[in-house]
């Protein structure tokens, strides 16, 4: 390594700053010098982005502009993008180097888009969304052809996930557009860094990559926060729930202690309830903010900008702060309610890393006493550096149904030509020529058996093999739908004199009735009425709020955690470190019943209220928990056990039953998940949600066009009456097949139930006990409390609702 | 499969679980809103859905003749999904059509969607239907209704809260004058019934009837305090 590499004018204004350029920096210059692809692995605010633009800024100042695009970056946040474009300002603007930066995101004008076509800019800070975009364009290929670099930032975060799937895609176009073409990504510690160095790997060649490891910054600093018992009668520390309001007064002692501070929470709706819990305390009345994804975006660039000013003492934020710009002025984070991963919980803690040498401080705390072991098991997996996270899925054919028409938008292609080019994106490396047939089918006339759309295809094939778009109409309609991230169907909320704050999810519109009120924003609203696409809205005054719940708002616990947490309840040794009301639970427990084992399964059967109820000790997280629930229902139905119900934490699956369950081996026995599970799963809303979303991203169905749903009864297409049809008739379709793919792998968590009961077999523990055992209370005290989706069929909970109905009604009561 | 028996207007009617009116007195068969090629009105504008809605909306319907074996079928407006729909019929949905048709009277009431009689169909055609003490019409008329009648056009749907879900399914609704009946289509959506394009029409509060796979679920709606499920 060479100082060569960088120029003086580099040199000097890195000197001016008082700054020398880092290894990793000088490491990825030479990386460019030897054309080498490179994945820079560096904690955030180790000047990463500046070392992943360097080798870019070098290049442009000493052989200048070409006219063409040089460096394209790509951003998970639009936010991202226009804050990394002041950043790079500076250097440009103090060496006076003839650089051109632009941002092209969703937000960019048509005057910029314009003229960025007729004077493309040296480096151009984009989005996958736009990206794919753009590279649907007639003219792509000239956009691109003097390409250089691409830059992908926060890789760790898009890999894995369906933006990842679509980014693979676009940047195996830009390396055949550009053959010499380097990639560089930008990650965060993470668990597999050969899949993320794969992912980079110019044609998937993960040995044309360099490795780059950035400084370790100052290990971070810990606390576990367990207000103190005001009294020896004091039970502080809650059995159950998940929002943590009991410690809002420590909570807010803590931000009163600090600078400015992020109170991170796992759920929108546990942000809503905290906030109004810490205004509650909020004597000295100090500038405490809110942050989460519904909020109207204007009110979340609001609170963004008073971080950045310092006008803010603390922030509750969902995952919508875990990612995002430095904010340079974060002190400390807390975490409230359990960590769920270690890894995320270090994206969140490096919020509070501003400065290399200084450790992160983070206090985290635990909502019961199951998540206090959780704490301690993250605190632990974060003194190691244990990373969680499971290796990168397969692509999901849905998005690449939309980068084939995105592809025929740009121009003919042979179909041989574009298997052959999207198999050297990673995520698609192994998939089959008949995988990619019946996609491209399903994308040219629907890829039903019954031939019915020749008339209406989108795709047609030429005399010599070419697929073409069939007209611009087509086009500007797959421009319109770019893009993998699906919501939910949302309804704005609009206050009836004023503005938008927001959006709640229309399954929680739904139970709302006149005059009942809701949190929202920090705010106590009353629902005054549903106008098609608005809940209507007043400020609300007293009443029992309600809060907005919204779909898939919990991570379920990460096997790693999980393993952690079985390993502390197992080894007496460890829970000195535990709060004394912990101790002893766990002490009773061991009386009582007995300690789950490393690798075994306990389970409890027990009497109580006339039921029997049955406890078993899964540590596979919610998940995992829901789908077992169900199947093992099913088997205790069999086995005349009668099974009334079951509910599930992160931990644990309770169920509960008319006669006593027996033989819990050939209960809990491995082929457990053969069983029903087709059938259930066909069934259950949450492959309907799925098929939604792979509808919505492989264009069977469109995006709802905020605005363009006036009449939306005859406008929109209920995806479930789709699927329903869809299974009738094609049961084996593409979309189906991908929708089967993704449930396996995200909802279900079949893996880790499949994984469990091969690891419990032969180790069922069972203890019959006369009584509730100190370790289950926790998961009897969430019955009623949670929903039981999986159990009853739709049919029985509406013949239950109107029985109940009519006899709550019934004038001879 | 069960149908509920509603009266009104001093006429007994039986409310089938597919979604459609039988009126025993009259041996009359009535569905609102078929949206026939429905399928291929998407696919023309780039959306290929499942192209088989036509053949399933046509199928409940023959199954449900084969049931009542009534002496007329009244198609309550909206029965295809525009103009061009009835010349876009496949062969077999046809076919299946005219199997139907056969031996019975069939009225096609115009729609907005439909506003011109189907050509080369079997049937007749009108704006209104008079049936004393009914009139059957497409749109049901504004504000109170003091002649009874049966309309379609507006796909009501409700959501019941149960155990901490939501269920949302067609629905009739009516009260004593009025019935609006659940878009019969396989691809047809729904407007809740508390929208005020609905609600508006019953000021009084009204009763729901919502599709289950082999009955109907009553349930009421109200212009006071509803009642309610909470979370059990």
């Amino acid at each position: 390594m060479t100082t060569d590499l960088l120029p003086d004018a580099f040199a000097t204004w890195f000197a001016a700053r008082g700054w020398t350029p880092r290894p990793h920096q000088r490491a990825m210059l030479d990386a460019a010098a030897s054309g080498q692809s490179a994945l820079l692995v560096a904690p955030t605010g180790g000047g990463k982005t500046l070392a992943g633009f360097l080798p870019s800024l070098v290049d442009l100042a000493k052989h200048g502009s070409s006219g063409k695009i040089h460096t394209v970056y790509v951003s998970p946040l639009k936010a991202l993008a226009q804050d990394i474009a002041r950043n790079l300002i500076d250097p440009i603007d103090d060496m006076g180097l003839p650089i051109r930066i632009e941002t092209r995101t969703g937000d960019t004008s048509q005057t910029q888009r314009k003229r960025q076509r007729e004077i493309p800019p040296d480096i151009l800070l984009t989005t996958p969304e736009s990206l794919a975009l753009l590279l649907s364009l007639p003219e792509a290929d000239e956009m691109f052809e003097g390409l250089s670099c691409v830059i992908l930032d926060e890789i760790h975060a898009i890999a894995g996930t369906k933006r990842g799937d679509q980014l693979a895609l676009c940047t195996a176009r830009l390396s055949r557009l550009a053959p010499d073409l380097r990639l560089v990504g930008l990650s965060a510690t993470v668990a597999h860094p050969d899949a993320i160095a794969a992912y980079i790997a110019p044609n998937g060649d993960p040995a044309r990559v360099r490795r780059i490891t950035g400084a370790q910054g100052a290990p971070p600093e810990i606390g576990i926060l367990v207000p103190e018992p005001s009294g020896p009668r004091d039970r502080t520390l809650p059995w159950s729930g998940h929002m943590g309001l009991f410690a809002a007064p420590a909570i807010l002692a803590a931000i009163k202690a600090s600078g400015m501070t992020i109170v991170f929470v796992n759920t929108r709706a546990q942000a809503e309830l905290l906030f109004d819990a810490l205004w509650r305390h909020n004597d000295e009345t100090l500038p405490i903010a809110m942050h989460h994804g519904s909020l109207d975006p204007e009110q979340r660039r609001r609170v963004e900008d008073a971080m950045a000013a310092g006008r803010l003492r603390a922030v509750v934020a969902t995952s919508s702060l875990d990612l995002g710009i430095d904010w340079a002025g974060v002190d400390q984070v807390i975490q409230v309610g359990a960590p769920k991963g270690v890894s995320r919980l270090l994206q969140r803690i490096g919020r509070a890393n501003h400065r290399m040498d200084a450790a992160s401080r983070a206090i985290l705390v635990p909502a019961n006493r199951f998540e206090v072991l959780e704490c301690e098991a993250a605190r632990e997996g974060v003194a190691e550096m244990a990373l969680d996270g499971d290796p990168p899925r397969p692509g999901g054919l849905d998005v690449l149904a939309q980068h084939l028409l995105g592809m025929a938008c740009s121009a003919p292609f042979l179909p041989d030509d574009l298997y052959a080019e999207v198999r050297t994106a990673a995520p698609y490396a192994r998939l089959s020529r008949q995988d990619f047939d019946d996609t491209l089918r399903f994308v040219a006339d629907g890829g039903y058996a019954l031939q019915a759309y020749d008339r209406h295809r989108k795709l047609f094939t030429d005399a010599i093999g070419l697929v073409w778009v069939r007209d611009e109409r087509v086009a500007r309609q797959y421009r319109m739908n770019i893009g993998t991230i699906v919501e939910a169907p949302m309804l704005r909320v609009r206050q009836r004199r004023g503005g938008v704050l927001g959006e709640v999810e229309e399954g929680f519109a739904a139970q709302l009735v006149p005059g009942d009120t809701f949190l929202f924003g920090g705010r106590l609203l009353r629902f005054e009425g549903l106008r098609e696409t608005a809940v209507e809205v007043t400020p609300g005054t007293g009443g029992e709020p309600r809060v907005p719940i919204y779909e898939g708002g919990r991570l379920p616990l990460s096997t790693n955690l999980a393993d952690r947490v079985r390993r502390i309840l197992h080894d007496p040794d460890l829970w000195p470190l535990l709060p004394v009301p912990v101790q002893e639970w766990l002490a009773l427990q061991a009386r009582r019943s007995r300690l789950p084992g490393e690798d075994d399964l306990l389970v409890e059967t027990f009497p109580r209220g006339g039921r029997w109820y049955l406890v078993a000790y899964c540590f596979e997280g919610r998940n995992a928990h829901q789908t077992l629930g169900m199947l093992l229902t099913r088997r205790l139905e069999r086995a005349g056990a009668g099974p009334l119900g079951f509910v599930t934490t992160d931990y644990v699956l309770a169920c509960w039953c008319a006669h006593e369950p027996q033989d819990m081996a050939a209960l809990f026995a491995e082929d457990m998940l053969g069983d029903d599970l087709d059938a259930w799963m066909a069934d259950s809303a949450m492959l309907r949600r799925t098929f939604r979303t792979v509808a919505v991203i492989a264009g069977l169905i469109e995006r709802k066009a905020p605005g363009a749903e006036k009449n939306r009864r005859q406008v929109t297409i209920n995806s479930d009456l789709l699927y329903d049809v869809l299974r009738q008739h094609e049961p084996d379709h593409v979309l189906l097949r991908a929708t089967r793919a993704d449930a396996a792998a995200g909802l279900t968590d079949l893996g880790r139930i499949a994984h469990m009961l091969r690891r419990a077999a032969g180790r069922t523990v069972h203890v019959r006990l006369p009584r509730v055992s100190p370790l289950a209370v926790p998961v009897l005290l969430e019955i009623g409390r949670e929903r039981i989706a999986h159990g009853a069929g739709e049919e029985d909970l509406l013949a239950e609702a109107e029985q109940l109905i009519a006899e709550g009604m019934s004038e001879s009561a | 499969m069960t149908a509920a028996p509603l009266h009104m207007a001093g006429e007994r009617l039986m409310l089938d679980p597919a979604g459609a009116v039988y009126w025993p007195a009259r041996r009359m068969l009535i569905a609102a809103d078929l949206h026939l090629e429905k399928g291929t009105a998407f696919a023309r504008r780039g959306m290929l859905l499942p192209p088989y809605d036509t053949a399933l909306t046509l199928d409940r319907l023959a199954l449900l003749r084969r049931r009542y074996a009534p002496a007329m079928l009244v198609a309550l407006g909206d029965s295809f999904h525009d103009r061009a729909a009835a010349l876009r019929l496949n062969p077999a949905d046809r076919a299946r059509l005219l199997r139907i048709a056969e031996g019975l009277d069939l009225v096609w009431i115009t729609g907005n969607h439909d506003p011109d009689p189907p050509e080369t169909l079997p049937g007749r055609s009108c704006d209104e239907l008079a049936c004393e003490p009914f009139t059957l019409r497409h749109i049901p008329r504004d504000g109170v209704c003091t002649d009874p009648e049966m309309a379609g056009h507006l796909h009501p749907k409700a959501q019941v809260q149960t155990r901490g879900q939501t269920i949302s399914r067609p629905c009739f609704i009516a009260d004593d004058t009025r019935m609006i009946l659940p878009a019969f289509g396989t691809y047809t959506g729904g407007l809740d019934v508390r929208d005020p394009a609905i609600a508006g029409l019953y000021p009084r509060g009204a009763q729901l009837f919502l599709l289950g796979r082999d009955r109907v679920f009553a349930f009421r709606t109200a212009p006071a305090p509803r009642a309610r499920m909470r979370q059990a």
